[in-house]
């Protein structure tokens, strides 16, 4: 395959030689998976699976991911390349929202068609005597008390601390392309920590919820849309924050120029991507 | 509509040549269903005539579409030395078949329209049934209008043996229960369905109706049966292994026949009804143990106790049937959730469980020689 | 271009240890789309031979009223397995197959945009199969569950639950990544000159079904997990004591599960629409309104979801919306039929194999479009709902729509991928025979259904016998002429005559024209220039 040189003389088209991590993420999920399954069946090994699975995904990503960095500081991507990139990276993140769309549906589908339902006149009188509509419910087969989870506390501090996380990843961005490194790096700290602390603050939130407010997984579709929409935020919170502080580290060991820095721009997508979700979940879960 | 029906019955009558044919190839001695059974309400009619209809355009259609291509096949074969033209655009002629399948989809949903509004229509009802699916099995209680009260269990009648190939199979194989609905002709009944484990679905071809039964939900249909007779249908949602073994029969009766079956019904439930605080025989209770069990339990169980394991444990030497009665008898009322175990409280009465739980912990290898009285259970009911 | 990379490789001193992959570990490693479109194809036919004998298994069951080979509970296994292994085993993974062969041939790249990535799509496939097919060696076996997965029964299912919700996790990775590679190659990687609407429509099918896959796969992901959690952890989704709703499941499920249909007949519409111009040696008729009907018929296949629920028991209002939406979808099929009949239209038609595959479609999917026509009446789907009559309608539409079509594809480019051709003859007889029991099997199903056999049943009542022993004989008849199929491939690539650079004398998309047969390892050194 010859190359098409471009304007700063880097072939336009790549094409990576064959590798083995592909099938070492295949072997690591498989491993996770059967790991998963006998933990949740309560059967012998599946820890060892589990954690097994995990090891080989995190070299398996490390070597992936480092041999990418490697190949883009070393000016083998092109502007086509980094196109192919940015659409890559954009339908991802269109995958991952309409997975929150899912749990976002399930949530307006309780709170809008069947918990009013259950509580509907035909319902109290067939099968759930007593049982009157209201949001936040935990269903009429849930008899203890539980205090759903308030918006004007921890959450709304979140919101700030996320909010504000987007605000300095853009600072540091506009500083990356004026070429000032040390504001980058600043503000990239800054991101990173306010992400943390986020995090921080959701743990304390969730501990508050079970020792407290009897307010767990279990608790109704109330307990289980709250843990699961905010889990799997604070998921990719978690996952975004690791994203940025391998960023952070990349921009101190002095990776990515004005003109090429893809993998900043993306994780800083990824990062808003995260942000909007909470801002949905702020107003959604906790808020209305 | 009549010449679409016309042109609908003759297409059936080809298809029911050609189903002869195959008859004759597959060798089979039994009468031909090739279409929807023969309707015993006007919604079940309405639903013929609509699909007579909806047919008779499709064939139209189809026979249009695929005149056209096998005119082609036929006429522009390069063996026949016919050339290729070269066009490849035609707005007005695209405009012109996107614009015609829309008018002929509008004259087809049209008329559905009122049908389906009809079948939703479930106010004015002469009388409520509420159906509710179990794993495997329906129940049913007559809630509102003559028969109130009424409350039986209905399952399959037709014998394992014949199911397994040990004897012959009878007219009404899979299709006959141990208590048949019964419902007066001419009268709105309005059926309420729910379920007690996971969905089902209650349907009758004959009368048009297909109505989920969603646990913890209630839901709704009706039906006005036009003409005497028995009719049959089957569960038609997967609900687990014996969702082919759960059917349904719904006898339409005149009003007198009903008002008499009415009577009958209600006299056998005052002689069966248990008195919750009588004192049985461990004879006794084995005895009536066995019916509840072979009723309710066997299907996962076994009549041998041996269950089908590891899906569904034995209890012939389990822990639980040989261990403290009350966890036992705990087990029967509330079920496990999470698994196919379920809760017999609703379906079963104190007496019920009293003699399963009974002949469980006296059958096969298991000897408590202990006797469950009703009154214990009355106790652990919450 | 691997030298070009060795540099590099070199500059950073560690043993290019994976360079010169041989042996099996070719396959494992390989970034190259040609290497990876076989790989699919090949897994794709390795499932349909699993998914197909657990039709025969099921088809044998059927065969006579009463229980004699199987149990209720394994009956259910196979049929569930089944729906799970054709669909997200056989007929997705030939697709991505065909795309993987033939986008990049037809749009003038070199290879797929993120050649690794496509590796790790294919590799992660069959993982997701060994999890289904090892769920039946585990307590319970597989779950009984049916290819939809319903709530509460899930619940209750074993432990092979787990491994076929988490095979769904790695398939739905699976489809996403190649997904998003295809539409990223499709947009970036066209060579100059090929603008979107100069592109073969297969391009433009795959496109709008990636979109499609990306849309819709996550949802799927989300629902199983509601249910894996339902399952372990106590929340309550899908049970109404704790305020969550069984029919909720159904919803999320359909509103993957109507796009998957159109995603499983998409890129098969695009093959259609290389073949028919091709045999009948005239270009496509319609090119333009073909892209817009593709794409409405993508759009419209999110609002039509609840068709497949009108028994639960909606508001009357729903139910008319969705069925209005769904007669909806007639009109752009329609507008492809009619494109495609007209291309034949005075054009200078032959018969080899792919053209007969692509007859039968046109008329075989025409019947199931219909019966899915009659399906979407909401009034008249009361009787038909979860009966055979459904069944016949997506294996008219999935077997002989989607399956068809793979096969027309496969005996169209064969040529150009192994540089051999098959037997015209035994093709031709594959292809009659895979007609005729086709519809032996499938069109009695229509009766059934109407009569109002059930579907997911193990045993039956007497009236039903005669059909479902013509369907089962069918069955077994279609089975076997599959491997004359395999055998008609093997013999092509084993010793095949010899096929020329433009097998086909109507053929136009870019493989055809500016490749050798076999094409290169690599497609196109230099982008071809299209004007
Ligand atoms: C490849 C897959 C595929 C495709 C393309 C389709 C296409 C269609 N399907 Fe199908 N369908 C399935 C796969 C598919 N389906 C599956 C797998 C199920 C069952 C799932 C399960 O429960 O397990 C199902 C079930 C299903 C149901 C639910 C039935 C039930 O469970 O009760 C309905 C109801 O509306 C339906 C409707 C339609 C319609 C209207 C189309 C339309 O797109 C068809 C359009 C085509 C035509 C109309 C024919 C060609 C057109 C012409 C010749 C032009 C002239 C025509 C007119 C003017 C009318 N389908
Ligand atoms: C695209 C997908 C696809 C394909 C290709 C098929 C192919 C076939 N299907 Fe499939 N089917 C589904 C998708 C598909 N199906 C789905 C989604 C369901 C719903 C599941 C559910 O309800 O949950 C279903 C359900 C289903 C049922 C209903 C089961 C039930 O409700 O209980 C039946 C019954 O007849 C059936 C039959 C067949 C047959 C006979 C074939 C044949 O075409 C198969 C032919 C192939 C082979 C036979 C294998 C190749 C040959 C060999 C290995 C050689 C050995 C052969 C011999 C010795 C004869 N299918
Ligand atoms: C739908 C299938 C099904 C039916 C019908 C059923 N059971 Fe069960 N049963 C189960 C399953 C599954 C379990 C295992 C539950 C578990 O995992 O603990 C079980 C467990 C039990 C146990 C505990 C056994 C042990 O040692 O763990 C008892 C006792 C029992 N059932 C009694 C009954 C009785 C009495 C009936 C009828 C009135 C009945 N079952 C009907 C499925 C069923
Ligand atoms: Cu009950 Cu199927
Ligand atoms: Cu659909």
């Amino acid at each position: 395959m010859s190359q098409h040189p471009t304007a700063q003389g880097t072939p336009a088209y790549f094409i990576p030689q064959p590798m083995p991590w592909p099938i070492m993420g295949s072997v690591g999920l498989f491993c996770m998976a059967l790991g998963a399954i006998f933990v949740f069946n309560g059967m012998g090994g599946g820890w060892v699976s589990l954690a097994l699975g995990v090891m080989i995904i995190l070299y398996m990503l490390y070597r992936w991911f480092g041999d990418v960095i490697r190949e883009s500081e070393t000016n083998m991507y092109s502007k086509k390349v980094d196109m192919s990139f940015r659409w890559g990276m954009s339908w991802f993140i269109f995958s991952e929202v309409m997975f929150f769309a899912g749990f976002f549906g399930a949530l307006f589908w309780t709170r809008v068609v069947s918990v009013p339902d259950l509580g509907s006149l035909l319902h109290n009188e067939i099968l759930w005597p007593g049982f009157a509509a209201h949001w936040p419910s935990a269903g009429p087969g849930f008899a203890e008390k539980f205090t759903p989870m308030a918006a004007w506390g921890l959450p709304a501090l979140n919101t700030l601390l996320l909010l504000s996380s987007g605000v300095t990843i853009t600072i540091a961005h506009w500083a990356l392309k004026e070429n000032k490194r040390g504001l980058l790096n600043l503000f990239m700290f800054f991101t990173v920590a306010l992400g943390a602390t986020f995090l921080v603050c959701q743990a304390i939130e969730y501990g508050h919820g079970y020792s407290e407010l009897n307010l767990k997984l279990s608790t109704g579709v109330y307990g289980s849309t709250f843990y699961m929409l905010t889990g799997f935020h604070g998921f990719h919170v978690t996952l975004g924050a690791i994203m940025l502080t391998v960023i952070l580290a990349r921009c101190l060991a002095g990776h990515f120029k004005p003109d090429h820095h893809f993998a900043f721009e993306a994780v800083a997508w990824y990062w808003h991507f995260v942000d909007v979700v909470w801002l949905g979940l702020f107003i959604f879960v906790y808020w209305l | 509509m009549s010449m679409q029906q016309v042109s609908a019955r003759k297409m059936g009558r080809w298809a029911l040549a050609a189903g002869l044919l195959a008859l004759a190839a597959a060798g089979s001695a039994h009468a031909l269903e090739w279409n929807l059974q023969p309707a015993a309400t006007k919604i079940a009619e309405d639903i013929h005539s609509l699909h007579e209809y909806v047919m008779a355009l499709i064939v139209v259609i189809f026979f249009g579409v695929f005149g056209v291509m096998f005119y082609s096949i036929f006429a522009h074969r390069k063996s026949n030395g016919h050339k290729a033209a070269n066009f490849h655009e035609n707005t007005t002629v695209e405009i012109v078949w996107t614009v015609i399948p829309l008018l002929i989809l509008i004259g087809i949903a049209w008329p559905v329209t009122k049908t389906v509004i009809a079948q939703k229509d479930t106010s004015n009802s002469d009388m409520t049934i509420k159906v509710t699916g179990y794993q495997w099995k329906w129940g049913y209680d007559y809630i509102k209008g003559e028969g109130e009260g009424i409350s039986f269990v209905s399952q399959l009648a037709t014998p394992r043996d014949q199911i397994e190939g040990r004897a012959a199979k009878g007219e009404h194989y899979l299709l006959e229960v141990d208590n048949e609905v019964v419902v007066p002709v001419g009268k709105k009944v309005r059926i309420l369905t729910t379920a007690a484990d996971v969905i089902h679905s209650w349907g009758l071809n004959a009368f048009g109706v297909k109505q989920d039964a969603i646990p913890g939900f209630v839901r709704d249909t009706h039906f006005t049966a036009t003409k005497i007779g028995t009719y049959r249908g089957q569960c038609v949602e997967l609900c687990g292994k014996e969702h082919g073994f759960m059917p349904i029969v719904v006898r339409v009766v005149s009003a007198e026949d009903y008002t008499k079956w009415v009577d009958g019904e209600k006299k056998k439930m005052a002689a069966l009804a248990d008195d919750p605080t009588k004192t049985y025989t461990l004879d006794e209770l084995k005895a009536r143990g066995e019916k509840t069990y072979t009723a309710n339990c066997v299907a996962c169980h076994q009549a041998t106790g041996k269950g089908m394991p590891p899906a569904f444990p034995p209890l012939d030497g389990s822990k639980i049937a040989l261990g403290p009665k009350d966890a036992h008898i705990l087990q029967v009322l509330n079920g496990k959730a999470g698994t196919a175990m379920a809760a017999f409280g609703k379906q079963l009465n104190d007496t019920e469980i009293a003699a399963v739980v009974t002949y469980e912990r006296n059958s096969w290898g298991n000897k408590t020689g202990e006797a469950i009285q009703p009154a214990e259970v009355k106790a652990l009911r919450k | 271009m691997s030298a070009v990379l060795d540099d590099h490789g070199h500059d950073h001193g560690h043993d290019d240890h994976h360079h010169g992959y041989s042996g099996i570990m070719r396959w494992i490693t390989t970034t190259n789309h040609k290497d990876i479109g076989t790989l699919y194809l090949w897994f794709s036919f390795t499932m349909f031979m699993v998914g197909g004998v657990m039709a025969l298994v099921i088809r044998a069951e059927l065969f006579t009223p009463g229980l004699q080979i199987v149990n209720p509970d394994f009956f259910n296994q196979m049929t569930t397995m089944h729906g799970l292994i054709m669909v997200f085993g056989a007929i997705m993974p030939a697709f991505v197959g065909f795309a993987n062969w033939l986008i990049p041939m037809q749009i003038g790249a070199p290879d797929m945009a993120f050649a690794r990535m496509n590796n790790w799509s294919f590799w992660l496939l069959p993982f997701a199969g060994a999890l289904l097919i090892i769920s039946f060696f585990m307590p319970g076996g597989a779950p009984g569950v049916g290819w939809t997965m319903y709530a509460p029964l899930t619940v209750q299912m074993g432990i092979g639950m787990d491994f076929t919700i988490f095979a769904i996790h790695i398939l739905g990775m699976s489809s996403i990544m190649g997904s998003i590679n295809i539409v990223t190659t499709v947009l970036n990687m066209r060579a100059p000159g090929m603008t979107l609407m100069k592109m073969p429509l297969f391009c433009w099918t795959w496109l709008i079904t990636a979109y499609l896959l990306i849309a819709s796969m996550p949802v799927l992901a989300g629902a199983v997990t509601m249910t894996l959690t339902d399952r372990h952890f106590g929340t309550s989704f899908f049970n109404a004591a704790g305020g969550g709703d069984p029919v909720l499941y159904q919803h999320i499920f359909w509103f993957f599960g109507h796009p998957e249909v159109y995603i499983i007949i998409l890129p098969a519409f695009g093959v259609i629409s290389q073949i028919i111009p091709a045999f009948s040696r005239k270009p496509l008729f319609g090119y333009a309104s073909m892209v817009y009907a593709t794409a409405s018929i993508a759009i419209l296949s999110f609002i039509v979801w609840a068709h497949h629920m009108y028994t639960v028991g909606m508001p009357v209002t729903g139910q008319l919306f969705f069925m209005y939406a769904t007669t909806l979808i007639a009109v752009p099929t329609a507008a492809k039929m009619f494109n495609w009949l007209a291309t034949m239209w005075r054009g200078s038609l032959t018969f080899e194999t792919p053209m007969l595959f692509a007859l039968g479609f046109l008329f075989l999917f025409a019947i199931g479009g219909f019966s899915g026509l009659v399906l979407a009446l909401a009034a008249v789907d009361i009787q038909l709902q979860d009966t055979y009559y459904v069944v016949a309608h997506f294996h008219y539409v999935m077997v002989a729509g989607a399956l068809f079509t793979a096969f027309a594809g496969i005996y169209f480019w064969l040529p150009k991928w192994t540089g051999r051709m098959y037997n015209e003859t035994l093709g031709k007889v594959h292809f009659w025979l895979s007609m005729i029991f086709f519809n032996m099997i499938f069109f009695v199903q229509h009766f059934l259904g109407l009569a109002g056999m059930p579907r997911r049943i193990p045993d039956y009542p007497l009236q039903f016998e005669t059909w479902n022993k013509i369907s089962s004989i069918g069955a077994f008849g279609f089975g076997l002429s599959q491997l004359l199929f395999l055998y008609i491939v093997v013999k092509a690539i084993t010793s095949g005559e010899k096929a020329a650079d433009k097998q086909w004398e109507g053929a136009d998309s870019l493989e055809w024209t500016h490749l050798p047969s076999p094409a290169p390892y690599h497609s196109f050194e230099t982008p071809p220039v299209v004007k």
